[in-house]
């Protein structure tokens, strides 16, 4: 696996890459930077050449056709991909400028940093304490059980879950509905303090309700966090989001103010793909 | 750019934009009636662009209707969505442009009660701008010609020009003769109302070129009339 990895760091020898081809935000300190990523399951290329600026504490949101990349993307960012066997990742990523495939990053590590909440809810068949304990409790985060205490209840705050569940922390986690547990997962992630956290389509199994809870929950986590959301709603990616990318046929087309692009993308195809056209 | 997946709203959107061409084909007519009213001095034409006037408004809620269902059935975006405020903002100036051919035929209907004067051959030329004007930021609205459009959104100056030249001429007239004060007055609002058609037609070149590039023209278009009356 580690050796078919091929990732070396181009922070030498950088190619010119305009603001406008990574949609860097003037005004916000880039959180991670990847330049050139190409990623290969076996023989078969799932990216081309993606050079992104993410910037810190906004959403950025990832959308495109289904298949186009954007799960490949984000799994690049945490090193999910190295768990993937036959996936290649080249070129670079950086998060706060280190390299995160470098020889001394510890990806365990790195994916505390960089949580993750998936489609489906999945909370761990335990109780709704120990889902968002369990992180905190194997990186040693919490001295005591009165330490561990804060921190779950800090997170289940967080996450706008606590007072739903205040009173019946030790029920399992699996008993709450969907919305509820989509919060828990997005608790245990915030528990273990990252700076990043990626949702892959977190709210395509929920209702409204539960939907308008996530978001509006996401947009009181971006004064704290680097978000990341693929979403396949257009509408959510433009009420949630600061910025948008526009994925491809394994190609990033287009990035931008997400204001820009859902009112005036430059690119056709981009065009096409918002507003419901087959180009 | 390719069909829309959903043909029914590619539908929709194609009748909003053929439903302003339509009202801008009746406001055009009510403007062409107002003038040659003014200035054929004809009575029964100011009455009926005076009684007309509601199809504009008919149209204009029409307009405004099929915007508001498209909004709320398809949540369009991008050019979709520029295409629907266009229509609804476009429509909005029709109607002003609309009213201001009723102000026209009303102040006609008190002026053929006195004598003629001569200043209305001005008013003409006004008139044949602002029907010009109007005429050329349709066809840029239909043809989706960015190029018209900011030609419109330049020429509205000379539009300006006329009416403080036209407005000077005016005040030497009354001055001479105390009696033609009352129809000059009238005519002074017939000009404005007319200048102002010219400046509606401006604000939908800004719409046009919205809708086309995405993008809003220059804000400092300089503005000639330098006769410095009050809002008519
Ligand atoms: N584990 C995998 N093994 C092989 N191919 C994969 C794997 N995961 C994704 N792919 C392929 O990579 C491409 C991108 O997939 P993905 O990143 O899941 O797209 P998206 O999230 O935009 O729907 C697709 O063609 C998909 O079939
Ligand atoms: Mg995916």
């Amino acid at each position: 696996m580690a050796e078919e990895r091929a990732m070396h760091s181009l922070s030498m020898a950088a190619p010119t890459v305009t603001s406008a081809q990574t949609g860097a935000l003037v005004d916000t300190a880039t959180k991670v930077r990847a330049r050139d990523v190409n990623v290969f399951y076996g023989d078969k290329q799932a990216l081309h050449d993606i050079s992104i600026d993410i910037p810190d504490r906004a959403v950025t949101a990832f959308i495109g056709p289904s298949g186009c990349g954007k799960t490949t993307f984000l799994r690049c960012i945490n090193r999910m991909n190295d768990l993937i066997p036959g996936c290649r990742v080249k070129g670079s990523i950086e998060i706060e400028g280190a390299d995160a495939y470098g020889k001394t990053v510890d990806p365990v590590v790195l994916r505390a940093r960089v949580g993750m909440v998936f489609q489906k809810p999945n909370p761990f068949p335990k109780s709704i304490y120990e889902n968002v304990a369990y992180g905190p409790r194997i990186h040693a985060m919490a001295k005591s059980k009165a330490e561990l205490d804060v921190i779950v209840e800090q997170s289940l705050r967080r996450a706008g879950l606590w007072d739903e569940v205040k009173d019946r922390l030790n029920q399992t986690g699996t008993g709450l509905s969907g919305g509820q547990q989509q919060r828990l997962v997005i608790a245990r992630a915030v528990a273990v303090n990252p700076d990043i956290i990626l949702m892959d389509e977190p709210c395509s199994a929920l209702d409204p309700i539960a939907t308008a809870k996530i978001e509006e929950l996401i947009d009181e986590l971006r004064a704290n966090y680097t978000i990341i959301i693929v979403t396949h709603s257009m509408a959510q990616a433009a009420r949630v989001s600061q910025k948008t990318a526009f994925f491809h046929m394994g190609r990033l087309v287009e990035t931008g103010a997400t204001e820009e692009i859902f009112t005036n993308p430059r690119d056709t195809r981009t065009q096409d793909y918002i507003t419901g056209r087959f180009g | 750019m390719g069909e829309h997946t959903v043909k029914a709203y590619g539908e929709a959107l194609a009748e909003l934009s053929n439903a302003v061409a339509r009202m801008g084909g009746i406001v055009e007519q009510q403007v062409a009636d107002a003038i040659s009213g003014v200035v054929r001095r004809d009575t029964s034409l100011a009455q009926a662009v005076v009684a007309k006037d509601i199809r504009a408004d008919d149209a204009h809620r029409d307009i405004e209707k099929r915007a508001t269902r498209i909004l709320a059935l398809r949540q369009p975006l991008a050019n979709d969505l520029r295409e629907v405020i266009a229509a609804f903002k476009a429509a909005g100036e029709l109607e002003r442009v609309g009213d201001l051919a009723k102000s026209v035929s009303k102040r006609t209907l008190v002026l053929n009660q006195s004598d003629p004067i001569q200043i209305t051959r001005s008013i003409e030329r006004m008139g044949r701008i602002a029907q010009e004007l109007l005429k050329d930021v349709l066809d840029a609205y239909t043809q989706r010609d960015v190029a018209k459009a900011l030609a419109v959104w330049h020429r509205d100056e000379e539009l300006d020009a006329y009416y403080t030249s036209l407005f000077r001429e005016l005040l030497t007239y009354m001055m001479e003769d105390a009696r033609t004060i009352t129809p000059c007055a009238h005519l002074l609002f017939v000009a404005k109302n007319i200048e102002r058609i010219g400046d509606h037609c401006t604000n939908v070149a800004e719409i046009v070129h919205y809708l086309i590039t995405g993008e809003e023209i220059g804000r400092d278009r300089p503005k000639s009339d330098e006769s410095t009356t009050p809002e008519s």
